[in-house]
């Protein structure tokens, strides 16, 4: 009786008691949601494309804020720096396709996603020798990040809100419009959802297959910049950014493979559940419970709808 | 020359469906038994047999349980790790329930306790596929690694958190703790190793691991013929599993002698996966070639720059390694996507033709 009571009775009573602090938790599980949303969106924005499961997108996230932090540490402007990022991004995405995804043209699907653990090893080992494996301070104030905390009174408590964590939901929301509108109305986005219908159809109308790929990834490490940017100011630049990516995942079912708003609605469930039951459920068990709550959550939906809320129903034939 | 198979004639089915059907193949694997359990250890080293050898075998058979779900099943798992954790922790359970039985039944019957719990998490293959299902089965590698961080029943409410092995002997001889000489801890592992290669290969051989393979190359088709899809995966993630357990119980009592919950995280889960992908797809061989090269890559490039009489940092070496690693794989994937095994089958086809081209 004690235990159903502190399962379905306390956390509410708890809720009720303390508005604040559930209006505190729920404003970071919002946050955290973006940033899951955005990592989830370099995944999305890759599988839609390439029907390639890109595993590298988390390491991608450290790399590219690797690069920023390094190339800033060398006395470069931050805003140049920022731009030499984005260059060295789209270096990346061109050897990727080039080494890379062109070999592999046509191979199952299982092959391209081990290709993408190798890269992912392979990146992990060029960071760490380039950069060094140390963790860094991201250079937030520099890029023109606002600092410091918003406080709001109400309920007779208080809620503060990070002005970062305002900033990171602003680019996340700005950043998925953008990239909405790009895959609905331009001539390259139309192409793109061509090639993710189908390699060989998309290549006899004449879409270059080797064009479509580079933009993609070159797109994935636009987002994985924002979000390298994002997350490095909330914590610090290290390689445990790269486990983060694992965190995408049930964000990715949730929302379906395939779909944008999939990311960004699945992302917030996934961040505003975590921190709930963390907070609320989670002194029951023994704390600890953010690793794997996530991926109950989504296993649970999964059950009920196997390709996520907005995926596309997938049609078996023989 | 001598690799032919010209004038075996068969005069049975069970003859022709043998595990090796030509008689150099079976001198072939006699040579390879006589060479691994009598020269190996007289010969090598004891750091080698317990930093090289026993690590490789360990991870083989780990690499047979993730094969038989992702070659031969079509199942990809990221949760191997976690399973080899129940594996490891269910021997430290019966290790100290039942003291007095011999150690490796124990191991062999704690690869059940993994089986069960794999059996549970396969639960979902039965709705899911794809990436979906691979994504599902990371929900059982984080929760099992969690439980083995939060739970203390799991380690006997053991203060440091970890697994500490007791002494055990068969015939007064001690094959686990720290008193174990690399040499019978070796041999043990071989032992079960083979033991469980031989039962594996008989099993794709058979009716079941036809199934699995009918399921594999298209579901829906296998289920029209008339395979039952649920026993079918089930079985299939309840024998991974097991195998998986059985290695990760091998690996704690026979290989570290100590073992926390890190020793079972995602990272391990990936490694595997590795094995069985650059080890082949589907292959049992392939399975001790993968975990052979991914083990032994690594110290091979730590050994290098020292050969070359080239001193670099320990830590540079390490991030080389891993980009080496990374590049190789990707290498290997576009070179030869079916992996070591078939390189050894395009061997074997050389070797029929020898010394004539035609």
């Amino acid at each position: 009786m004690e235990i159903l009571y502190k399962i379905f009775v306390d956390p509410f009573v708890q809720m009720a008691g303390a508005p604040d602090l559930l209006i505190q938790t729920l404003w970071e599980g919002l946050v955290s949601g973006v940033l899951y949303a955005l990592i989830a969106l370099g995944f999305v924005l890759i599988f839609k494309a390439s029907g390639v499961f890109n595993f590298a997108q988390g390491i991608m996230v450290v790399f590219a804020a690797l690069t920023l932090v390094g190339l800033h540490a060398k006395g470069i402007p931050a805003f140049v720096a920022l731009a030499l990022t984005i260059v060295v991004m789209l270096v990346l995405a061109i050897a990727v396709e080039r080494l890379m995804l062109r070999p592999l043209v046509n191979q199952p699907d299982i092959i391209l996603f081990m290709a993408t653990f190798g890269l992912t090893y392979f990146l992990i080992g060029l960071g760490e020798l380039i950069f060094g494996g140390e963790p860094k301070v991201m250079i937030a104030s520099e890029l023109g990040l606002p600092k410091g905390a918003v406080e709001w009174k109400v309920f007779g408590g208080f809620v503060s809100f990070q002005k970062i964590d305002i900033a990171a939901a602003v680019i996340a929301s700005i950043m998925v419009a953008t990239l909405a509108v790009f895959f609905q109305k331009t001539r390259i986005g139309r192409a793109l959802r061509a090639v993710a219908d189908s390699h060989k159809a998309a290549l006899s109308v004449g879409i270059s297959l080797e064009q479509i790929w580079v933009i993609v990834w070159f797109a994935a490490g636009i987002v994985a910049l924002a979000t390298g940017i994002m997350w490095g100011a909330r914590s610090d630049v290290s390689f445990a950014l790269q486990t983060l990516a694992l965190k995408a995942l049930p964000v990715l079912i949730l929302g379906g493979f395939t779909s944008i708003p999939g990311a960004i609605v699945g992302g917030v469930i996934i961040g505003v559940g975590e921190k709930l039951g963390e907070f609320y459920w989670g002194p029951l068990l023994g704390s600890g419970i953010e690793s794997w709550l996530a991926y109950v959550i989504a296993l649970v939906f999964l059950l009920f709808r196997p390709q996520g809320l907005f995926g596309e129903r997938i049609i078996e034939r023989i | 020359m001598f690799y032919r198979e010209t004038g075996q004639y068969k005069t049975s089915y069970a003859a022709d469906m043998a595990l090796f059907p030509i008689r150099q193949d079976r001198i072939g694997m006699a040579l390879i038994l006589l060479i691994a359990f009598v020269v190996i250890p007289l010969t090598m080293s004891s750091f080698t047999l317990s930093a090289v050898m026993i690590p490789i075998l360990v991870f083989s058979l780990a690499a047979i349980g993730l094969n038989l779900l992702t070659g031969y099943t079509g199942l990809i798992s990221l949760g191997t790790a976690g399973f080899m954790g129940v594996g490891a922790y269910a021997c430290y359970k019966l290790t100290t329930w039942f003291p007095g039985v011999n150690i490796i039944v124990l191991i062999l019957l704690s690869g059940f306790a993994a089986a069960a719990v794999g059996a549970i998490f396969g639960l979902p293959s039965l709705r899911i596929k794809g990436f979906y299902l691979t994504v599902a089965t990371l929900a059982a590698q984080f929760f099992l690694s969690w439980c083995f961080v939060r739970v203390p029943w799991l380690v006997n409410y053991n203060i440091s958190n970890a697994i500490e092995v007791p002494t055990r002997t068969m015939f007064d001889i001690p094959i686990t703790g720290p008193n174990a000489t690399p040499v019978t801890r070796y041999l043990v592992v071989l032992s079960i190793a083979v033991f469980m290669t031989w039962i594996a290969s008989n099993l794709v051989h058979g009716r079941i691991g036809r199934s699995w393979m009918a399921v594999r190359d298209m579901d829906i088709a296998a289920e029209l013929i008339g395979i039952r899809l649920y026993r079918t995966k089930l079985l299939a993630f309840a024998v991974s599993s097991y195998y998986c357990g059985v290695a990760g119980a091998l690996m704690v009592f026979l290989w570290l002698g100590a073992a926390e919950a890190d020793s079972f995280n995602i990272n391990q889960s990936f490694i595997i996966l590795f094995m069985v992908i650059i080890g082949g797809l589907g292959s049992l061989i392939g399975s001790f070639f993968g975990a052979a090269f991914i083990w032994g890559l690594p110290i091979l490039l730590k050994l290098a720059p020292e050969f070359f009489g080239v001193a670099v940092k320990s830590a540079t070496v390490e991030h080389i390694q891993f980009m080496v690693v990374g590049a190789l794989i990707i290498v290997f994937l576009i070179v030869e996507p079916h992996g070591l095994a078939r390189l050894w089958q395009i061997g074997k086809q050389k070797l029929r033709m020898w010394p004539f081209p035609y």
